[in-house]
Formats: structure tokens, C-alpha cells, sequence
């Protein structure tokens, strides 16, 4: 498992204020700290893996270097838009490698004293369980925070 | 050791594989021509340098080994022993062990402490010489630990405390020949360094008759001096700061009596400085530039600044064109890293040159004529530079196939039969980066051509061939690739032999009709070794699957041919770097992907008179007098249900490397071209089928594939289906 | 002080350089005794320092050359020799040598050499 640059942990529970950058993926709202994110990409059209996973779009260039691109709705099991040119791809920073993720728009930018992070309750058998790495609450809107480290399983990867 | 040292160290060991390389070369022209003296010399100086810098270093067991082995040089040197084909074996063997003795020098690995011995031994009962050193003593080599604060320790030995030593009164007499200040002695130096001692008293010995200028020689020595010495020091030490000059002046160094006043002799001058003890009355020679003043050098030595390269000492390459030769023109070391980034960024120019060029076209600009020769001219100049670029890190072959000497003479003594290695394109240019990796595939070539390909004296002679085998090593450039061989004049494959071993270990299924080419590439398969027994060479089973993955590794292609009695060849084609690769461009349900051009031995437009079903939903089509099976590749790739009719399209006609053929059908070629190859591995993971991925012109990834592995099959159940014989 | 270094093996360069430079002394490199004499044409060392062994020309027909030079004709030589034998220092002498320095060679020794040799 890699670390991520989110620094969360330390900050949960503390006062230390995180900056979220929240997005939407059809309905949900959904966010990631601010640090672990490289940049914010309109869509294109991405290359397909043969035989990859359902939730994987393909690969795009960013910049001459071959970036893999992970569909969030599908990922997370949530109905959302086919890819389109509003669709956003959030270049996120996973320790080892970047990953491309596809959402549907990208919202604004939270101030989250760690103290407002709440762990995620236990649901019954909701496929998004296990990406959700904390809860906030935001002007009476329920945002979850991202558990990057599941987007893209490290046993995709050879050593 | 400090840091410097260490890097010195690394580059010891840099120049010691360039000194065995020339020691190597040497000793095959000796073997080849005949005794060159220069060559001898070469040989000589090779050996000669490694134990000089091995002495620095404190590397005894090298340094003593190859004492033995320059002494031996150093007596062909001198015509008192002739190089017969005995002696050069020896040569050849101890050459072998240096490098040995080498890497575990620098590896702290262990030697076979008595294969050294034994060789050590036989050189130094081939020299015939004693240690006849008047001084061996000074030969041992001395560890060097720099550590350059010198302080005031410098021109004088172990200082004393004035204070306490007894000090000893000397009258010293120091008259120079002429000799003297022909061999670059100067008086005023040997003096200092005197007073330097003790506490001293000069006086110079002016002759009454001084000749006129008009008649006086110049080199004529009239100067003499005499010192009153007060020194704590011995005279040894006193001697020793004449040590150059002896023979070449008058020296007395007499004990003064005790009574003698001392009174009048100046204080001591420590090495830092003072008041020159020297009276006027020496006559130094105004037109040496005397500038030196006595109070300079021994102050504040700076700390070590060490002339450092840029480079870590594991990364420290040495220019490529030193390997090949010393001398061979100014050289610059550079960091292998800055070589990598170079590298990239080429191949980022490359994809932005194909960018640009799709821009103007797209904006309808390229047909302006200006546009059109300015853009001509700017692919030309990429392409020139990624040329360029790409041989920075290109060396010959030639380390690495005499290495393979070694690995022919070790092996082919283990298994007692006499083969010689003969090496043909050594001046072939590879990228670095592959050179070692083809180490190991070449090594258990060679080994398998001289344990199992080349047959033992008796069968060749009775086969009225030369009973030494001959294994060749030849490397060339063709067409836009590298080409390897390894060829040996043996008995050829024994099809039966491996037919049925293969049948026996369940490669195959029994009774298949093969074709020969078809056999031999049996050899490629996994478990599959022709060892009855257990040889000592190849016995631990390793079979020419690892040689066939590690050269695919590399982008390569592997393929047997082989005569029966004539000898076996195995050819491997490579490209000239890792980073670039022709492919062709093609377009299937979509997508857009590259198939390199290396893989693709045609391409088909189908027809369909020519296509056949068979079994299944499996259509082959007809080329020339056999049927190959045909593959929709965006089917196979999961973008699209298969086609039902294969007749609207293009097929690319595959040679795997079992050597069974495949055809995939494709929408149609786009084009054919050099395209810079971008990991996928790294970024996303491996992908089977895909061997890597690039950008095209547009801006969008590609992904490049790797045709075998897309359609990879065991050849009993390929073979069957794929050549359906016209059974009417 | 300045000196002039000719050997053929990089790693003895490199070493009398790191010596040279940590007492101060700059130094300038050669590979063998034909660019020891190029170099030569535009430096004016205080003393040389040379191997014996050397391709092209070796140091015995360097400092030969070295003698021959108008300007170089009394400059201190030191040559490098692996051993200390009799019969090379004899050599050296007759090639016009100053003094010797036995490879590998102490540092110390070296600067203590040079001082003697040139101050």
C-alpha cells in the first residue's frame, strides 16, 4: 500500500485545517485533500486498455508521459454521465504514480478543520465503503473524502 | 577513506577494465601476428599499470599477482623469453585470473585463492626471477590514506621538541659538481630544507680566484658551502635531504665537538616561517625567479579540495569513446543520468515534431511550399539529432565478445575439447544499456555450442573435420537493426533427438509431422534440455527459453538455423536502441494501435477467393501453398465482436517465434513509421498483448503491441491448425 | 608551485593531483611523454613529475627531451618507479633525472621530494 501524500491522518482529530477539493460524481459529492492533487484536466478522449477493468477508461498523454484514467462512477458503483467534453480528469498524485480520475465536475475548494472529519459509518454492504476514507460536512452537504489508495488496487501493477 | 578516495577508487577499477580490454587485445595479436615489440610493451604496461594503482589502494593479493605476471612481460620485453603458444596459454590464463582478482577487489568478493596460486607459481617459474631488489622493503605497497593537513610536518621528519632532545652539533660540507645542476638541483632548496633541521649556520665557500665574465664557464660548479648544524636529528636524517644528489657533490657529515660554541647559531627555524638562516653571502642565481620566500609553503595547507567529477562513482561512465581505445580523441566523462534525460527529451522532440507536422497538415498550411520544405527540413534535423543522441550511449561489442573468449576457453577446457573463438564486427555499435544485458544470453550460447553443438575430437575427426571446433561471433548493422550471431561448425541439431524429447517432456503431441524449422525452434520451449546427462556446464538446465525471454526483453528476435553436420547458427536482431522502434501504424474498430515492423514479415489485402473457414468460426486464408489462421484483432483486444467478414480487410502476416504464423486483420494501415516508445509498465502495469505505448502525432497514446504474445499458442496445438496442407 | 604530472594511468593522475592540490601546488596532466612535452610548451613548471613507463614516449626519452629544451633545461625531474632498485635510479640519473619517488607513493614523501627538489 503507498502512502499518499494526504496528510489527513496526522491531521484528523486535530486542529490543523485541510484544504479539500471537492467534486462531483453523479449525484455525490466526494473530495481529496488539495495536496495529493497535481492538476485539473478538461477530458479527452482516452486510449483503451485491452481486457482492463470496467473502470478503467484507458490511458491519456499528459505531457509525454503515459497516464492512466480511472472512471470514478464506475469505480464507486455510482450512475453517472458517460464521459463528455464537461466531464474533468483530476490528476492525483498516489505515491508511486499518477492516476487520472474522471468525474463529472469539480466544485469548489473546502477549509476542513481536521476536527470536522468524521471516520465513515458502518454501512451495510455499500460498495463505496471502502472509498470513503472520512466524512464532512460542508453548509449542510455531506461530503466524502476519497480514499485514493483504492482507486487503483496496487495489483494491477507488475513489481 | 575520505570521499575522493573513493572516488579515485571507482575509477580505478574503470581503468582497469580498459587496461584488461587492452591487455586482452594484446595478447590475441600476439597469438595472431606474432611478437610486435609494441605490442609487448602494450601488454606490459597494461599489467604494469593495474599494480601501480592496486599498490595505492593496498590491494595486496593484485598487487602481488600481477608483480609475477609483469615480471614474466617484463623478460618478453627484453627478448630473454620468447612468446611460444605455451607461454601465451599462460598469458591468456593469468589475464583471466587478473580480472578475477580485480572484480573481487572491487567487489570484496572471494577468489579462488588456489587456481592463484597455482598460476602465480607457474609465472614466477616462467620468470625466473628472485626477488633481486636491493631494497624490497620499499616495494611493499602502502596503503595511502591522504589526509592532507600537513601542518608543519612537511619537509622535516617527525619534528622533536627542540626543547627537550638533545641536539647534536654538525659540520656539514656540501660542494656540488657540475653534475648537479644538470640533473635540476638548486643549492638554495637543499639548504633550506638543511636549516630546515635545526638551527644552522651557512656559509658559503666563494674560491679566491673567481674567473671574469668573459672567460668563466657557466656550467662550471666553483660554489661550496659549509653549515654548523644543531640538530635533535640523526645523521640519516641529515644525509637523507641529500638523498638525490648523492654522486653528484662532496658531502662530509662530520660530529662537531661538544665544546664547540653554538651560541652563534641563529633559533631554530620552524617550517613556518623566520628569518632565512642563509647569509648573504650565498650567491643566488638572480635569474632563477626567486620569489620564494622562505616563510611560504608549509602555511595553512588548505583541506583537501579534491578535483571532483560530477559523477557518483557508481555512475561514473566513462565516455564511450574511450572505450574504444585510449587515445582515441578528448574525451568528457558524463553522469549516465543526464544521458537518460537527454535521451527523453529527444524523443520528446520527435513526438513534437510529428505534432506540429499534423497541425500544419490539419490546417491545411502543408501544402504551402515554404511550410512544407521548412517542416521536410526540421523532421530531417530531429531525426539527426535522435541519431546522434541515441549513439552518445552506444559502445562496441567488443567487451563484451571478449569476455565470450574467456567463457570458450573456460568452457571448452572443462569438457576437454579444443575450440577457438573467432569474432567478426566487434566495432559494432550497441546502446550500452543492452550490451550487459546480452551478457548472459550469449554466455549460455556459447556454452551450449561448445558443451552440446561442437562434438568431441574423436567424432571430428572421424568426421574428417579440424578437431578444433570453431565457434564465430559476428556483429553487424542491417537494416535499421543490430545483428548478432553465434555460429559453431558442429554436428548440427539431431531433429530425431529433439522431436522426441519434446515429445517426451509433453511439449508436443507424438507423432506430429514437423517441418525442420519448425524442430529446431522446439529448443525455445520451456523445460526443454537435450543434457542425457548432466554436463558440468549446462547441467543446471538452463535452456534457450531464458536466452529467447531475456532477448525478447530487449525488443529482440531470436532465430535457429541448422545444418546436420555442418553446425548449427543462431542469429538475434535487435534494435539499435530501446527507446525508438519502426512499427506500423493501424487502424482496427477504432482505435489505433502499432505493431512493429519487426514482427510483421507481410502484409495481405484479403480477398475472398482467398479465405477459408475452418472449424469453428476460424477462417484462414490462403497464402501461396499454406493456410494461415486468421486473427481479428479488435476482437482479440476486447474492442469488438468479431467480424464476420474478414474480406474488407488488411492482414498483417506474424512470424512468432516457434516460428508458426498468424495473420491479424485490421480496418487498414495508416503508416509506417519510427515511433518513440513510452513504458506502460511504470504508470499503469503490464498488459498482455501490449509491449509498450507511444504518442502519436496527434497528441494521443497508441499502444504499441507485442504480436506473439497476442496470439501466443503451443505449437502442437498451432502447428496442427495453422498449416492445413491442401488435402484436396 | 606548479607542477607537471606525466603518467599513463588515470588513477595515478588523479592521485597526484589530490595530493598536489591538498598542499597547495597546482598541477597540470599529461598522458604520456609526448603530450607531457605539448603541455610543456605552455606552462613553466617548478618541478615535473614523471612515470617511466609510457606509450608513445616513455619517460626516459621525456626527460631526455626535457633536457634538450632551452627552457626547461634545469628544471627538477622527479621520476615515479615501482621499485627502488640500484640499477633504475642509476638509470634515472643518466636520463638527467633529479630525484625518484617509488610508486605507490607516500604523499608525505612526495611533498617532502618536491621541497627539497623546489623549494
Amino acid at each position: 500500500m503507498t502512502d499518499t501524500a494526504e496528510p489527513t491522518t496526522s491531521a484528523e482529530g486535530s486542529g490543523a485545517v485541510l484544504e479539500l477539493l471537492s467534486f462531483k460524481v453523479g449525484e455525490q459529492e466526494y473530495s481529496v485533500d488539495i495536496m495529493a492533487v497535481r492538476e485539473i484536466r478538461s477530458w479527452t478522449r482516452a486510449t483503451s486498455l485491452p481486457h482492463a477493468p470496467s473502470y478503467v477508461r484507458g490511458v491519456i498523454n499528459l505531457r509525454g508521459t503515459v497516464l492512466p484514467v480511472v472512471d470514478l462512477g464506475v469505480r464507486l458503483g455510482i450512475a453517472s454521465a458517460e464521459p463528455n467534453e464537461r466531464s474533468v480528469i483530476i490528476v492525483v498524485d498516489l505515491g508511486d504514480r499518477a492516476v487520472g480520475l474522471r468525474v463529472d465536475a469539480v466544485s469548489d475548494i473546502l477549509a476542513v478543520p481536521g476536527s470536522g472529519l468524521q471516520s465513515p459509518p458502518e454501512l451495510l454492504a455499500d460498495q463505496a465503503d471502502a472509498f470513503i476514507r472520512a466524512l464532512t460536512i460542508v453548509d449542510g452537504r455531506m461530503i466524502r473524502v476519497l480514499e485514493l489508495t483504492e482507486v487503483l488496487p496496487a495489483t494491477e501493477v507488475a513489481a | 577513506m575520505s570521499d575522493p578516495m573513493q572516488e579515485i577508487r571507482a575509477s580505478f577499477f574503470v581503468e582497469c577494465d580498459e587496461l584488461l580490454e587492452a591487455l586482452q587485445d594484446g595478447l590475441a595479436a600476439l597469438e595472431g601476428e606474432g611478437d610486435d615489440p609494441e605490442t609487448i610493451n602494450i601488454v606490459f604496461r597494461a599489467v604494469h599499470s593495474i599494480k601501480g594503482g592496486a599498490g595505492a589502494f593496498g590491494l595486496d593479493d593484485l598487487v602481488s599477482f600481477a608483480h609475477a605476471f609483469e615480471t614474466v612481460l617484463d623478460e618478453m620485453r627484453a627478448e630473454r623469453l620468447d612468446p611460444t603458444p605455451e607461454l601465451l596459454r599462460l598469458l591468456f590464463r593469468s589475464a583471466d585470473t587478473l580480472s578475477d582478482l580485480v572484480r573481487a577487489a572491487r567487489d570484496q568478493a572471494p577468489v579462488d585463492a588456489a587456481r592463484v596460486e597455482t598460476l602465480l607459481a607457474e609465472l614466477e617459474a616462467a620468470g625466473g626471477v628472485e626477488e633481486a631488489e636491493d631494497e624490497p622493503a620499499d616495494f611493499q605497497p602502502m596503503a595511502v590514506s591522504l589526509d592532507l593537513d600537513l601542518g608543519d610536518e612537511v619537509a622535516v621528519p617527525a619534528e622533536p621538541d627542540p626543547l627537550s632532545a638533545p641536539e647534536t652539533l654538525w659540520s656539514i660540507r656540501f660542494a656540488p659538481h657540475p653534475k648537479l645542476y644538470a640533473a635540476g638541483h638548486e643549492p638554495l632548496f637543499l639548504l633550506r630544507a638543511l636549516a630546515a633541521l635545526g638551527r644552522a649556520d651557512v656559509t658559503c665557500r666563494i674560491p679566491d680566484a673567481v674567473p671574469s665574465f668573459e672567460t668563466c664557464d657557466p656550467g662550471a660548479s666553483l660554489l661550496a658551502w659549509d653549515i654548523r648544524l644543531a640538530t635533535p636529528h640523526g645523521e640519516a636524517e641529515i644525509r637523507d635531504v641529500f638523498e638525490f644528489a648523492e654522486g653528484l657533490c662532496e658531502l662530509s657529515v662530520v660530529q662537531s665537538d661538544p665544546e664547540a660554541s653554538v651560541a652563534d647559531l641563529p633559533e631554530p627555524v620552524p617550517s613556518k616561517g623566520g628569518p632565512s638562516p642563509i647569509h648573504r653571502d650565498v650567491e643566488t642565481d638572480p635569474s632563477r625567479p626567486v620569489a620564494q620566500d622562505l616563510s611560504e609553503p608549509m602555511e595553512d595547507l588548505p583541506d583537501p579540495s579534491p578535483t571532483v567529477t560530477s559523477a557518483k562513482p557508481e555512475t561514473a561512465t566513462p565516455d564511450p569513446a574511450a572505450q574504444r581505445g585510449p587515445k582515441s580523441g578528448a574525451t568528457v566523462r558524463v553522469d549516465l543520468d543526464r544521458i537518460e534525460r537527454l535521451v527523453n527529451l529527444v524523443g520528446e522532440l520527435v513526438i513534437n515534431q510529428a505534432m506540429l507536422s499534423q497541425s500544419f497538415t490539419e490546417a491545411g498550411l502543408a501544402g504551402d511550399s515554404t511550410v512544407a520544405s521548412g517542416l521536410d527540413e526540421f523532421l530531417q534535423l530531429t531525426r539527426d539529432i535522435q541519431d546522434s543522441v541515441m549513439m552518445i550511449r552506444a559502445q562496441p561489442v567488443k567487451s563484451l565478445f571478449q569476455r565470450m573468449g574467456r567463457i570458450v576457453r573456460e568452457s571448452s577446457d572443462a569438457v576437454g575439447k579444443s575450440v577457438r573463438l573467432v569474432s567478426e564486427g566487434e566495432a559494432t555499435e550497441i546502446d550500452k544499456t543492452m550490451i550487459e544485458r546480452l551478457s548472459d544470453p550469449l554466455m549460455h550460447m556459447i556454452r551450449n555450442a561448445v558443451d552440446h553443438g561442437l562434438e568431441t575430437p574423436d567424432l571430428r575427426r572421424a568426421a574428417h573435420k579440424p578437431e578444433q571446433g570453431t565457434v564465430t561471433l559476428t556483429a553487424a548493422h542491417r537494416s535499421g537493426r543490430v545483428v548478432i550471431e553465434v555460429r559453431d561448425d558442429g554436428a548440427g541439431i539431431n531433429r530425431q533427438k529433439v522431436q522426441s524429447i519434446a515429445e517426451d517432456r509433453g511439449l508436443i503431441p507424438r507423432g506430429l509431422t514437423l517441418g525442420d524449422a519448425e524442430i529446431d525452434n522446439l529448443l525455445f520451449l520451456p523445460g526443454f534440455s537435450t543434457a542425457g546427462q548432466v554436463s558440468s556446464l549446462s547441467g543446471r538446465g538452463v535452456g534457450m527459453d531464458v536466452v529467447k525471454s531475456a532477448i525478447s526483453a530487449l525488443g529482440g528476435r531470436i532465430a535457429i538455423t541448422s545444418s546436420p553436420g555442418r553446425g548449427t547458427s543462431f542469429s538475434i536482431s535487435l534494435p539499435l536502441t530501446l527507446a525508438v522502434l519502426d512499427g506500423m501504424v493501424v487502424e482496427t474498430a477504432g482505435e489505433t494501435l502499432v505493431v512493429p515492423l519487426g514482427s510483421i514479415v507481410e502484409t495481405l489485402t484479403l480477398r475472398d477467393e482467398d479465405l477459408a473457414p475452418i472449424g469453428g468460426n476460424a477462417t484462414a486464408v490462403r497464402i501461396r501453398d499454406s493456410f494461415v489462421t486468421l486473427v481479428d484483432l479488435a476482437a482479440l483486444l476486447g474492442y469488438a465482436e468479431t467480424r464476420r467478414s474478414c474480406a474488407d480487410g488488411i492482414a498483417l502476416l506474424i512470424s512468432q517465434d516457434d516460428g508458426a504464423k498468424a495473420a491479424l486483420v485490421v480496418d487498414r494501415i495508416v503508416d509506417q513509421r519510427q515511433v518513440v516508445i513510452k513504458g506502460l509498465e511504470e504508470s499503469y502495469g503490464r498488459v498482455p498483448g501490449v509491449a509498450a505505448a507511444t504518442i502519436l502525432g496527434d497528441g494521443r497514446i497508441a499502444l504499441i503491441l507485442d504480436p506473439s504474445d497476442l496470439i501466443a499458442r503451443p505449437p502442437g496445438h498451432g502447428a496442427a491448425s495453422l498449416l492445413l496442407t491442401e488435402a484436396g | 608551485m606548479n607542477v607537471l604530472a606525466v603518467d599513463d594511468s588515470r588513477t595515478i593522475r588523479d592521485m597526484l593531483r589530490l595530493t598536489l592540490t591538498g598542499a597547495g601546488i597546482t598541477s597540470h596532466m599529461a598522458e604520456d611523454g609526448r603530450h607531457g612535452l605539448d603541455v610543456l610548451e605552455g606552462i613553466d613548471p617548478d618541478v615535473i613529475i614523471t612515470d617511466i613507463n609510457m606509450p608513445r614516449l616513455d619517460g626516459f626519452g621525456f626527460i631526455d627531451a626535457v633536457r634538450r629544451t632551452e627552457k626547461h633545461r634545469t628544471v627538477p625531474i622527479l621520476v615515479l618507479t615501482t621499485e627502488s632498485s640500484a640499477e633504475l635510479k642509476a638509470r634515472a640519473r643518466d636520463a638527467g633525472a633529479t630525484g625518484w619517488i617509488v610508486k605507490p607513493f607516500d604523499p608525505e614523501k612526495l611533498i617532502r621530494a618536491l621541497h627539497i627538489v623546489a623549494g
